[in-house]
Order: structure tokens, then C-alpha cells, then sequence
């Protein structure tokens, strides 16, 4: 009985000897984490970082934004992530989440600008819409109407319905801010202000993953459906799904760029100063990812849907990365 | 008499034919839906196989790499690639000067086209000076074009219709050829479609399966021996077995947490590893190797048992010298079916952060590496519309690799069936 016991234990017990003295190695490949919308302009520079052939290409994972910042902000240290991606600023709780963990220099660097089009199937109608409008047409505080046409005679008389983003990614979080938050009216903003951002739940704002590929075969097969996608994916997809013109704005470079296309934003990553030096290629990656080879007006991050920065804004980006500004709260 | 009723004899005769028509409907719609499946990723995926290159002369002229002798590796390494295979683009077109009809053209070529030419200068130093002929990939785009998966007329197309000319010149030249992408079988990701390649993951889900075997195999026999030959049926072992069938129910997602938390946060393994996702996967094919161990050695003959222990051998000799052998083809079979189904997980990898965009194809199971699974996920999730034809192929690539290690189970199964017997 004894003997057929240590038969099963041994290995089990070797197992977990071998894993308590196995070190936490030392990384010589880079870990980048965060925003499925960065996520595209991160790997490309990866790649090209990559095949240069003096660093390993880094592993770069979708996690969305509020994840990537959740995993950041663990600490210092080989099983932590050296840069966290995002599309949106770096919120003032997850700032001290990182401080409390000993995260306390971290280089904030907004390298491009995205739009987030509100697009339909190309059999749809085309709408020019409103903030307001849309802010309607989505929220729970609103007036829940089932059609459009129900909150502007122009609109079409048809059934809303929605695609939009799941909480953890960064274009809900931008769609939250710059649309939900931007069209609530003011008698709803007094009461409560978390509460203009609360979507309705009755089935005309429909959570779908994060998934674009798959947002953009429900609306085919759905024409009057709508979903909410960054700029890069809309430019990819122009022959399927068109995007509605926000109050009476294009969505295109120059409109995103001038932020005069309502719903824009800048994209950031964020790197952990404490790894420089330690992490091998780490500041290398930095460079390569703030050069104007990738993010200037010709740069390959822009046949990828990037939206540049105006130069003047690169180029103080560019001296403030070089030197290894760290930003405060 | 009612068995000579003719009336009733017939209206049994005619259920019974319905009921065969049924199953054999069934059966039907069971084939044309697996039909359907395999045909519409094999018809948007076997084109992923191939790829389209341009025949392009290229003039390796040191001073255009920014390359001084002596011609080491790291040297060449370092050098320009990028304008040299402009320069031989435009060269094509001499009448193209304007920077913006420059521009338009050079998207006509991958960005893989100078890791070609860079390629072949490292292994053909001595040429450097030389014109030389390369054939490097077109952009996903054209590829795109070439195959007739992207329209070249219509409101929104994708060229441009100077391009669109170009391209057309390039193809009465003969310059274009379509060929086998060795690439896309042997190399790692990449965020641009045409230098995608399934080989990493490929190498990836291989090491992950390895360890997932070597550690699930040795342990879910011994659990399964232990529990059924020596335990005895006592109140402890009743309720081992209870959560054993319901561990083998536990969504995987489950066990990406738990390895998350274990591997990763107590042990510090590295993560995006498929020694994790190897040790995360076993951890759930651990009770699908214990059900079927159990299962086969319940269904060796007592004979056997009572033939060994009648002739003096010790309870540990019958197990390991009579009745383990006996039971070992459910074990191999279940143990197989075990790993087949961990080759398709994608839940319990996201957590260990496998689900990641991984370039280079892994040396060691310490290495970063995605999975077969995971490169599907990742590349159905791409903007890029020459990813289309790549998710459909990876899956082809995993449906082989699921076939081939269903018909290793048969072949197992019979070899060892035919041993015991």
C-alpha cells in the first residue's frame, strides 16, 4: 500500500521541486501588453524591431486596455510586462495602483491619433447623426426610443440596433467618453454622472466581442445593424461597411488629426523606466516605436491606419522619449 | 390472427422503412454539414499555400546598402535594404519620378521583399556589386489581386488605377509567377498577411502537447491504477472519483485561471510559454487519461488477475505485468483523444498570456510561442483582408494535425490490442 503511494507521490513531489527551483529567468525578449486597438501598430513595430536581428521580436498580447494597465502595475520585476499599451490616458487609479506596487517611473508616450467610425452595412442607409443623437439612441437614461426616426424625423424609420464594444476594451472606453459622456444632457450630468454612461440593456445596444472581423459579418447579414470600430478597420474594410458622418463630419486623416471629427483620440503606450537597462532592447524599442520612420506623416504605421500626430506635437514627443521623460500624475 | 392482419403487416413494414430513412437522413445531414464545413475552409484556404512574387533584377550596390567592407554578418545585417529595393522597383519603371506615384508603386512590394534581398547578401557575399535576380513577395494587397480575392472594379476598390496598370504590365512581362509559400508552412507570425506564417505556433502547440503528454501520461495512469487496483472502495476514494468526472466537465477557461495563479504568479514561470500552456493543458487532460485508464483496466478479464495471482505473484506484479499491458489500448486511445482535444483549446491559453502575437518560431519550450488555436483566433481577429485566407488555412494545417493523431489512436490501438492478444 505504502509503496504503490510513493509511486504516485514521487513524481508529483519532483514536479513541484523542479518548479520552486526553476528562477524567475531573467527575459531577453521584451513583453508588451494592452489595447486591441494599439495592439496592430505595437506588432508591426515589433516586427521590424525584430528583423533587424539584434533583439528578439517582442511578444506582444491583447489584453485591452484596462487589463494591460491591471497587469503594468503589478510591480517591478522579469514576470511583469515592460510596456502597456492603450488607447485612452492612463486613468488617475490605475497611476496609484502603479505607485503602490513600486511602479513609480513610467514613460507616457501618445504616438498617433484613432477615430472610432459609427458604421453600417453599404446596403444600409448613410446617416449623419449627432453626438446627441447617438447619446439617445444608446442610453439607458435616454428616452429608449426602438427606431431611429423616432429621435429625428430625417432619420430612417428603422429598428436601433447596436454593436457595441465589451467593457474591457479601449473603444468602449473612448466611445464612453467621447460620445456617451460628450451628448448626455445636462439635467441627466447633475444627477448622477456615471449614469450618462450606462448603456440600455432592452437590446438596442447589443455587447459583441472583440472581435471586428466578426462585428462586420453581423452587419452584413444585419443592414439597418450598426457597429463601432477604430479608423484603421473602417479604411480596411471601405467595400463592406460605410460610417456615418458625425454632426456633419467625415471621418478621414485630416478630420481625426484636427480632432474636428467629434469622436478622435490620441493612442498612448507606456513604458516601465525601471526595466530600461534591464530588459534587453527595451529603450532600442522605444526609439524604434517613436521614430519618424514609423510615426511621421510617411511612416509604415500609417499603411496600417495610423492617423499621424501634427509634427509639432511629434516633435516634442520625440525629444521628450529620447530623453526619458517620466510623467507625473 | 392479428399476425395475419395484411393492413397491419404492411403498416409495420412501412414504419420500419421510415425509420431507416430516418437515420439514414440523418446521417445525411450529419455529412453535408461536415461537407460544407471542410469545403468552405478548404476553398478560401488552400490559396494560402501560395503566394505571389515578382521576378525583380536587383543591382547590390554596396554604397546603395550603406555597407562597407569587410562583408561580416553584422554588417550586412545593418544595411539599407529598404531604398535598395526601391530603387530597383522604380528602376522598372523609369516614367514614375513624382514621390507621390513613387509611393503608390512601391506598395505594389511587401516589406518582406528586403529581408529577401538582405537574406541572400548574407549568404551570397561574394555578389555583392552584381545584378542579380530575386524573386521577392508582392504586398498582401496584390497577392490579393492576383488570385482574385480583392475586385479591381467597383467603388471602393482597394488600387488605385495607375496600379492597377502596373500590376497588369508586371503580368504580360511574365514577372509575376504564383508559387508554393514555404514561408507560410515554416515561419512565424508576422502582421503582414503575406509574410504570416504557421510554423511557430505549429512548433508551439508541439512543445505545449510534449509536456502536456510527458507530465498527464505517467501521472493519470498511476492515479487511475492507484484509485481502481489498491484504494479499495472506502468513502475517501468514493468522493477522489466524484470530482474527478466532475473536473473533467470544468470549463477550460477554469484552468487557464488556475495556471495563471499557480504557475505563473507562485512558481514564476515565464509567461506566453508552452512549457505553462503544456502543464495548464495537462492539468485538464489529466482526468480524461484517468476516466479511460480506469474504464480499460475495469474491463480486463478477472482471469487474467486471478491466473497471475494464483500463480504467486504479488498484487504490484499483476498490476504492472499483466493487467496495466492488458489495458493499455483504452489508455493510449484515451490519452490520445486526451491530447487532441488540448490541441484545440484557446480558453486556458488566453490567461497565460499565449494568446499574443509571437514572431519568432520557439527554440525551446521556454521560449515565447503561440498555439495552433491561438494563430486562428489572432488572424480571424486581423483588419487585413489577406488574413481571410490564412485563418481558413491554419485551420486546415490543425484539422491535418487533429486526422493524423486520430489515426495514430487507431494505429496504437490495434498494434497494441494485437500484442495482448
Amino acid at each position: 500500500m505504502s509503496f504503490s503511494i510513493s509511486r504516485i507521490l514521487t513524481p508529483a513531489c519532483v514536479l513541484a521541486a523542479a518548479m520552486q527551483v526553476t528562477p524567475a529567468v531573467a527575459r531577453d525578449q521584451l513583453q508588451v501588453v494592452g489595447s486591441s486597438t494599439v495592439y496592430p501598430f505595437s506588432a508591426i513595430v515589433a516586427e521590424r524591431f525584430g528583423n533587424r536581428g539584434k533583439f528578439k521580436t517582442p511578444v506582444i498580447e491583447s489584453t485591452g486596455t484596462g487589463g494591460g494597465m491591471k497587469l503594468f502595475c503589478q510591480g517591478v520585476g522579469a514576470n511583469t510586462p515592460d510596456v502597456s499599451n492603450a488607447s485612452r490616458a492612463m486613468k488617475s487609479s490605475e497611476w496609484d495602483t502603479c505607485q503602490k506596487n513600486g511602479v513609480k517611473d513610467i514613460i507616457e508616450v501618445a504616438f498617433g491619433n484613432d477615430g472610432i467610425a459609427f458604421a453600417n452595412d453599404r446596403k444600409g442607409p448613410r446617416l449623419n447623426l449627432t453626438r446627441k443623437q447617438l447619446w439617445m439612441a444608446l442610453a439607458e437614461k435616454g428616452p429608449k426610443p426602438q427606431k431611429w426616426s423616432e429621435i429625428d424625423a430625417s432619420l430612417p424609420d428603422a429598428k436601433i440596433t447596436v454593436l457595441v464594444p465589451p467593457p474591457t476594451s479601449g473603444t468602449r472606453d473612448a466611445w464612453n467618453s467621447l460620445v456617451m459622456k460628450k451628448g448626455c444632457p445636462d439635467s441627466v450630468k447633475k444627477v448622477d454622472k456615471k449614469a450618462c454612461k450606462i448603456l440600455r440593456e432592452d437590446g438596442a445596444a447589443v455587447e459583441a466581442g472583440e472581435n471586428d472581423a466578426l462585428i462586420v459579418q453581423k452587419l452584413e447579414a444585419d443592414p439597418s445593424a450598426f457597429g463601432i470600430f477604430g479608423f484603421s478597420y473602417l479604411d480596411n474594410n471601405r467595400d463592406r461597411i460605410q460610417a456615418a458622418t458625425i454632426e456633419g463630419v467625415e471621418i478621414n486623416i485630416d478630420s481625426i488629426q484636427d480632432y474636428s471629427y467629434p469622436i478622435s483620440r490620441p493612442l498612448f503606450f507606456y513604458v516601465k523606466k525601471a526595466h530600461i537597462g534591464i530588459v534587453p532592447g527595451l529603450q532600442e524599442f522605444l526609439a524604434e516605436f517613436t521614430a519618424e520612420d514609423a510615426i511621421g506623416d510617411d511612416g509604415y504605421l500609417m499603411d496600417a491606419g495610423l492617423v499621424p500626430l501634427s509634427e509639432v506635437k511629434r516633435v516634442s514627443l520625440q525629444k521628450e522619449a529620447g530623453g526619458l521623460t517620466v510623467m507625473s500624475k | 390472427m392479428i399476425l395475419f392482419n395484411e393492413k397491419l403487416v404492411r403498416k409495420r413494414n412501412r414504419a420500419e422503412r421510415r425509420f431507416r430513412a430516418y437515420g439514414i437522413l440523418s446521417l445525411l445531414a450529419a455529412a453535408s454539414v461536415l461537407l460544407f464545413l471542410v469545403y468552405t475552409i478548404v476553398s478560401s484556404g488552400y490559396s494560402a499555400f501560395f503566394r505571389t512574387t515578382l521576378l525583380m533584377d536587383v543591382q547590390l550596390n554596396a554604397a546603395h546598402m550603406d555597407i562597407t567592407s569587410p562583408y561580416t554578418r553584422d554588417v550586412l545585417m545593418q544595411g539599407r535594404y529598404t531604398s535598395l529595393v526601391k530603387t530597383s522597383l522604380y528602376a522598372r519603371f523609369p516614367g514614375v519620378s513624382e514621390r507621390r506615384e513613387r509611393r503608390a508603386l512601391s506598395k505594389l512590394l511587401s516589406p518582406g521583399a528586403e529581408l529577401v534581398v538582405r537574406d541572400y547578401v548574407i549568404n551570397h557575399p561574394e555578389s555583392i556589386g552584381a545584378t542579380v535576380a530575386l524573386e521577392v513577395p508582392l504586398s498582401s494587397d496584390f497577392d490579393q489581386l492576383y488570385k482574385e480575392h480583392l475586385p479591381r472594379t467597383g467603388e471602393h476598390i482597394r488600387f488605385s488605377e495607375v496600379q492597377l496598370r502596373w500590376f497588369d504590365q508586371l503580368q504580360e512581362e511574365g514577372r509575376l509567377n504564383y508559387r508554393f509559400n514555404t514561408q507560410f508552412l515554416f515561419g512565424g507570425d508576422s502582421r503582414y498577411p503575406e509574410l504570416a506564417g504557421i510554423g511557430g505556433a505549429v512548433v508551439g502547440s508541439f512543445y505545449a502537447l510534449s509536456v502536456c503528454f510527458l507530465l498527464a501520461f505517467p501521472l493519470g495512469i498511476a492515479a487511475a491504477t492507484y484509485l481502481e487496483e489498491f484504494s479499495g472502495n472506502t468513502r475517501l476514494t468514493r468522493i477522489i472519483e466524484a470530482n474527478i468526472n466532475n473536473l473533467a466537465a470544468v470549463p477550460s477557461v477554469i484552468f487557464g485561471l488556475l495556471g495563471l495563479a499557480i504557475f505563473l504568479n507562485v512558481f514564476g514561470l515565464p509567461r506566453s510559454t508552452p512549457l505553462v500552456g503544456g502543464f495548464v493543458l495537462s492539468l485538464m487532460t489529466l482526468p480524461t487519461i484517468i476516466i479511460a485508464t480506469r474504464a480499460s483496466i475495469r474491463s480486463v478479464s478477472p482471469g487474467i488477475r486471478q491466473a497471475a495471482l494464483g500463480m504467486g505473484a504479488s498484487p504490484v506484479q499483476v498490476v504492472f505485468h499483466h493487467v496495466l499491458p492488458a489495458a493499455m489500448p483504452g489508455t493510449l486511445t484515451g490519452t490520445i483523444i486526451g491530447l487532441a482535444q488540448a490541441l484545440g483549446e484557446t480558453a486556458p491559453l488566453l490567461m497565460i498570456g499565449m494568446v499574443a502575437f509571437i514572431a519568432n518560431v520557439p527554440a525551446t519550450p521556454l521560449d515565447a510561442s503561440a498555439a495552433l488555436p491561438v494563430q486562428i483566433f489572432l488572424w480571424a481577429e486581423s483588419a487585413e483582408r489577406g488574413f481571410v485566407e490564412k485563418t481558413s488555412a491554419a485551420m486546415m494545417v490543425i484539422m491535418a494535425f487533429l486526422i493524423l493523431m486520430n489515426i495514430l489512436a487507431v494505429i496504437v490501438r490495434s498494434k497494441t490490442q494485437a500484442k495482448v492478444e
